[in-house]
């Protein structure tokens, strides 16, 4: 983890056991943290990323990380910007004046959202049991976000290291999302 | 002894593992490496199975996927997997397989009498015998064809097993890894492509398993396999797929492939998925399906003993199996003579050549003579004898005159035949290409590419192993260089032997027998013979799908591949007109029969569906909810009390809502963001009503129409800021609103600067309604004065519940009193225990969506979906009051005015009330206006939603009626079964219709 | 399952990430109160549901949210091209002939 993206914002919870823990893949609990969904024409987005602290990204499907901050790219005009849990309030009102009269939308997702870590040597090959997308390194380099279908459920995916992914899912989904990637796993512990 | 056809050496079976398994409960022996199939042949096992509908004895014809007669049933888990080709089940230690369709067993079957009686059972016979009388159909012919038809039983468990799925991308996707296959592979590997291989045998090689006449690179066939396998395995570009069918060819070149991955084990580890659907998108693909030989279609030619010589070959070379002791081998072609001369080789007496050719190419002629075998040129075998295993040939000389003279009979114990061979273009097929007759080949062979796909060898009748080496390289090559635009210098191998063969024949042989008395197989499977596919056009089917359909020729497991060609001959031959004018049937997937398993995958038991639950979600389980499935979410339905019924339950919680409180869940129902300046304008164009002049703090009922006027969403929208609106929809619509507004946003008002965000899993939402819901609320609210002046019924407020930042809704689905508290989700949990215990004191309930419905329909509230249809109109609802009527445009605005909807005689909104109070509407009965009225008169409407209203103590119902909001007070009637039930049109509010419960 | 090229995101995904919203450039008229009931059934019902080349509107639903243009042969599920909302409708017949080569 240490060597990955944003390694001092998505962090394992704490209080939670792992979710899956084998020799070559891990799952984790990630701990929760502040989302917040901007939307705005390009004009705006200068002052966008002065205001969050690093640039929003305009290359589609790229991030853009900094000190305990993250932007990452989910349309042309639309971003997640994460930051700590508690720091929900003072980005918001930073954002907001920050942007003066250019015209835009934020608004806090924190919680519509839970993450897991999926790391080790198998985790391209996990996450391919149930989403359709070329995970290699040449297709999907780190840093690449992406949202996509696992199975029957809308997932975010950000790939923060080689081997280790950020995955994301409305909360009501995450059952069905992590139950489903700790079921595929199993295989890899057969003899 | 046992295995008393095995060979004395060769094969690549592990002699040194012997393997004891069963067939029909007779204890075998086998050795790792065989085939179910192979192990049966080396114990003289011949007649596995009954055919489907005359229960004719029946062998093994072929060594592949194609096998039409040996189908099995093997258990597993305690239960049978039915129809297994047992020349592709793998043996192991304890393997217990079983023959299907006979009874009482497989030696001696009663349904074999169909076979006498087949006069009866003609091509078409479905259609013609058993027409009448109509009533027979259901009872007595379709039972009595069931049970005497058929393959093997279903299981009648669940599947223990459990099923992976995997998604893939290659740049070259090989099918098949025969010399064709392996060489392409090579080739795109080593242009640092990245390469999939599969192929449906447990071992990679294909052919040169087989081939024990031949070199490649100065090695033997199986060794330069073993070494080609060995380097594409040591490439990270590679992956290898054995046991793995490409089943299914798909647009954009996506190829469905399963794997095997445990069928072969005697005890697979639980955690292993019994197979693997590959979902594979490959940049190009190289089709090396290889070919597959053709039977002849000569009398009785399906009798045990009888295979393909080519699968005679390998059995022989490939599994150490000789078919037989004595065997008669006949062709139309050069390649089954390398099967007698092979079978020689190995001490196996053959007994005769039978060839049809008049001057077979004299090499073949001299190896024959210089090992002693007696060819029979120019001759035909007309028929076979034996019970249930062939005891000699009836031979035929092919005279000039184009009649067949007899040619005396030989005896034998097997039978080896060869009527040429068919490329196998069921991938081609499928990827859309269409196939093109080539008549040097005399056979169909894949034309154009339509997807990026090229077939290889033998796929599209290349013969030689030099030649077929070299056709996989190039491919390879080639597949490589589109994909990925490199290229690499291939060094291709040499092979010597292996050469391509001459000759064929397609269609059925000519005979000297009694026609009417002989059956010739041209699907084996399904039973159809050449005589059926002449009948079936001499009763007028003229197109060869037609042929098929009504003869079911080809429509067996293998697609066709075996008998499409003979079946095309005959029919060519019968409607005397050129085979290429009367087309082909087409493949169609699975390539092989494929598991329903392997399609459902995980998607079963727990997860067949995402399961999305609320935050009250354990409380409710732990307090005896009953949830109903609404979409994908579970939402609490009742809470049951004491052993109440539902009946009950939902009394007590409606007049506890009304005369206190009650606590609701509604944290499912759409919630959508709205922000940006124009956040107003944006709101005015969706909705129905007027939002510019809303003040922000307040909240208005919205209305959603589709562009042609008809109803399609609802939900109450509070103005948090002049630029922010909190939109809240349906359960079921969320989805749906939130795509239809980005539509309008992106592509008809780009210009507008508002952008929506949807929150409904941001928010976990409790509903307390009732008198006595602010004192409920209050001990836990801060930051908002809740009097009924400060804080009036619709309005919203930014507010704390226990001191978490809340979004607090003074808003009614009830009728009473009412508040929504939205705190952000993680503290959902702790707000509905809050007031779960809060509500106790005050007597107060929890409730369920069944109660929702009561109480907004004692109400007259319409719920989108279940009062609604997608045909009704604001005006039809009786909603005109929510429409604006002073605004330029909204979505639906010019579709009302539309003639068909301000037309008469539109179905209306109404309430009825049945004049029995006890008696209570079914949903979706019809209306009509007579009491009994003539069969076939039109409804007048029908009831949308029907309640037991505890308020009122007795039914309500809420419906659509054509003018109905003119029938108030009229009597109509609702007919039953039980008799008609009069009803009294009334309103729609049926509880508080003043409307003064809501504003205290 | 299709392989689809978002313009936006500039790559293709399966078809499972996207919707299908029916023939594009239907544009909807900018002032109803304006259009003839016949020409507002046109705008609501009529499509040309042409066999061959046909021009629909896609939407990105589970990915980047936008909607696209895409040209596509219904008889072969080809696509010929993928173009953002709001630019212009490319010459098909070219497309066509392009296409067949």
């Amino acid at each position: 983890m240490s060597d990955g993206l944003a390694s001092d914002l998505i962090t394992p919870d704490a209080g939670a056991s792992p979710l899956l823990n084998q020799n070559d893949l891990s799952i984790l609990k990630a701990s929760p943290l502040t989302r917040l969904s901007f939307r705005a024409r390009e004009t705006a987005l200068n002052d966008a990323g002065t205001a969050f602290g690093v640039p929003l990204p305009v290359k589609p499907l790229s991030s853009e990380t900094g000190d305990k901050r993250a932007a990452l790219w989910m349309g042309p005009d639309e971003w997640t910007l994460l930051a700590p849990e508690d720091e929900l309030q003072s980005v918001f009102e930073q954002m907001e004046s920050g942007l003066g009269a250019h015209p835009h939308a934020l608004v806090d997702i924190s919680e519509r959202s839970d993450a897991i870590i999926l790391s080790g040597k198998k985790a391209v090959w996990l996450l391919n049991t149930g989403i359709f997308i070329d995970f290699s390194l040449e297709a999907f380099p780190v840093g690449t976000v992406a949202r996509t279908v696992f199975h029957k459920s809308p997932v975010m995916v950000w790939r923060v290291a080689e081997e280790t992914f950020v995955v994301e899912a409305w909360v009501s989904f995450m059952d069905y999302v992590s139950g489903l990637l700790v079921q595929s796993a199993q295989e890899l512990e057969a003899a | 002894m046992s295995q008393p056809f095995r060979t004395e050496k060769g094969g690549r079976i592990d002699r040194s593992q012997q393997l004891t398994f069963t067939f029909d409960g007779e204890e075998m022996q086998g050795h790792q490496g065989d085939t179910l199939a192979s192990a049966l042949l080396a114990n003289g096992v011949h007649l596995v199975g009954r055919s489907f509908k005359y229960h004719r004895p029946r062998g093994i014809l072929t060594a592949g996927s194609e096998e039409p007669n040996a189908l099995v049933g093997v258990y597993r888990n305690g239960d049978q997997t039915p129809n297994l080709r047992a020349t592709q089940v793998e043996l192991y230690q304890g393997l217990e397989a079983i023959s299907q369709n006979r009874f009482p067993s497989l030696g001696f079957d009663v349904g074999a009498v169909n076979d006498r009686l087949s006069m009866f059972f003609p091509a078409g016979f479905y259609y013609k015998t058993f027409m009448w009388p109509k009533s027979f159909w259901d009872k007595v012919y379709e039972p009595v064809i069931r049970a005497a038809a058929g393959l093997g039983k279903p299981p009648k468990n669940p599947d223990h097993d459990h099923y992976g799925n995997l998604y893939a991308h290659c740049d070259v996707l090989v099918a098949g890894s025969g010399p064709a296959g392996l060489a392409a592979a090579l080739a795109a590997a080593e242009t640092g492509a990245k390469v999939l291989l599969c192929d449906e045998q447990a071992e990679f090689g294909g052919s040169l398993l087989t081939e024990a006449n031949a070199t490649i690179d100065g090695k033997a066939p199986a060794d330069w396999v073993a070494d080609a396998v060995a380097k594409l395995q040591a490439m990270d570009n590679v992956t290898l797929l054995s046991r793995t069918t490409a089943f299914g060819y798909f647009a954009h070149n996506y190829i469905a492939l399963v794997e095997r991955v445990t069928e072969h084990l005697p005890t697979p580890d639980p955690k292993l998925p019994r197979e693997r659907l590959w979902q594979v998108r490959a940049k190009e693909v190289v089709i090396a399906a290889g070919s597959i030989e053709r039977p002849m279609v000569f009398p009785e030619n399906d009798r045990p003993g009888i295979l393909l010589a080519e699968a005679g070959r390998t059995y022989l070379n490939r599994y150490g199996v000789k078919v037989g002791h004595k065997v008669v081998v006949a062709t139309a072609c050069d390649t089954a003579w390398q099967a007698a001369f092979d079978l020689a080789d190995h001490g196996v007496e053959v007994a005769a050549i039978v060839e049809m050719r008049e001057t077979p190419p004299e090499s073949l002629m001299s190896i024959a003579k210089a090992r002693g075998i007696r060819v029979e040129a120019g001759c035909i075998v007309t028929g076979t004898l034996g019970r249930k295993r062939i005891k000699s040939a009836l031979l035929g000389r092919l005279m000039t005159s184009g009649q067949v003279a007899s040619g005396g009979q030989v005896d034998c114990d097997a039978l080896l035949m060869s009527g040429g061979w068919t490329p196998t273009v069921s991938l081609y097929s499928q990827s859309r290409g269409k196939v093109v007759w080539d008549a040097d080949k005399g056979a169909y062979v894949p034309g154009k590419s339509v997807q990026k796909e090229r077939s290889v060898g033998a796929a599209k009748g290349l013969y030689g192993l030099q030649a077929t080496l070299e056709d996989g390289y190039a491919a390879g090559e080639e597949a490589a260089k589109a994909a990925t635009g490199k290229s690499a210098t291939i060094t291709y191998a040499t092979a010597t032997g292996g050469e391509a063969g001459d000759g064929g024949t397609l269609g059925a042989l000519p005979h000297d027998r009694n026609a009417s008395r002989v059956k010739a197989f041209v699907d084996y499977q399904n039973d159809v013979t050449a005589k059926d596919v002449k009948l079936a056009v001499r009763e007028g089917m003229q197109s060869i799908e037609h042929i098929k359909r009504y003869t079911t020729t080809g429509m067996a497991t293998d697609q066709g591949r075996l008998s499409n060609m003979n079946a095309l001959q005959i029919a060519s031959g019968a409607l005397e007109r050129p085979m290429t004018d009367v087309g082909l049937t087409t493949f169609r997937l699975p390539y092989t029969p494929t598991t329903f398993g392997v399609f459902a995958g995980v998607a079963r038991g727990d997860f067949f569906d995402p399961v999305r639950k609320t935050p009250s979600h354990d409380w409710v389980v732990d307090n005896g909810g009953v949830f109903e499935d609404v979409g994908q979410w579970k939402r609490t339905w009742y809470f049951p009390k004491n052993g109440e019924d539902m009946h009950a339950a939902v009394a007590r919680e409606c007049k506890t809502v009304r005369d206190s409180v009650g606590l609701f869940d509604a944290s499912t129902l759409g919630k959508i963001e709205v922000v940006g300046p124009d956040s107003a304008e944006f709101l005015e164009r969706m909705y129905t009503n007027p939002w510019k002049k809303l003040a922000p703090g307040r909240c208005r009922y919205g209305l959603l129409l589709n562009d042609a006027g008809f109803i399609t969403d609802d939900g109450v929208i509070g103005r948090l800021a002049e630029d922010r609106f909190h939109v809240t929809t349906t359960t079921g619509g969320a989805p749906s609103v939130f795509a239809t507004m980005e539509d309008y946003l992106q592509t008809e008002w780009p210009d507008l600067d508002v952008w929506i965000t949807s929150t409904t899993e941001q928010y976990a939402v409790a509903a307390v309604q009732g008198p006595k819901a602010r004192e409920v609320i209050a001990p836990f609210i801060e930051g908002v004065d809740l009097s009924n002046d400060a804080f009036p019924h619709m309005s919203v407020r930014e507010a704390t519940f226990c001191g978490v930042p809340c979004r607090l809704f003074r808003i009614s689905f009830t009728g009473e009193l009412g508040f929504e508290i939205n705190v952000p989700r993680r503290h959902g949990k702790m707000m509905w225990e809050t007031l779960a215990k809060e509500i106790e004191k005050h007597s107060g309930t929890t409730y369920g969506t069944e109660t929702m419905h009561v109480l907004r329909a004692e109400k007259g509230y319409i719920i989108v979906g279940q009062d609604t249809d997608g045909t009704v109109t604001p005006q039809d609802a009786g909603m005109t009051w929510a429409i604006g009527k002073k605004k330029f445009d909204f979505v639906g605005k010019r579709g009302l005015e539309r003639p068909d909807l301000v037309a008469d005689n539109r179905k209306q909104f109404v309430g009825l009330l049945t004049k029995d109070p006890k008696v209570k509407l079914e949903e979706g009965a019809q209306i009509t206006t007579a009491e009994t009225p003539a069969t076939g008169t039109p409804a007048e409407g029908h009831v949308t939603s029907s309640y037991y209203s505890p308020a009122l103590d007795r039914s309500i119902a809420l419906a659509v009626v054509k003018n109905g909001h003119a029938l108030d007070g009229k009597t109509l009637y609702v007919p039953m079964p039980e008799g008609s039930i009069p009803v009294e049109v009334t309103g729609t509010v049926f509880y508080d219709k003043e409307g003064a419960r809501i504003n205290v | 399952m299709l392989l689809v090229y978002c313009p936006y995101c500039g790559v293709s995904r399966p078809e499972t990430e996207f919707s299908c919203r029916g023939e594009a450039h239907i544009a909807r008229p900018a002032d109803p109160s304006q259009t003839s009931d016949e020409d507002w059934v046109n705008f609501l019902y009529m499509r040309s549901n042409s066999k061959g080349v046909y021009v629909e509107r896609w939407r990105h639903i589970h990915g980047c949210g936008r909607f696209f243009n895409a040209v596509r042969n219904t008889v072969s599920d080809e696509f010929l091209k993928f173009y953002k909302t709001g630019e212009p409708m490319p010459d098909l017949e070219e497309l066509a002939k392009e296409a067949g080569k």
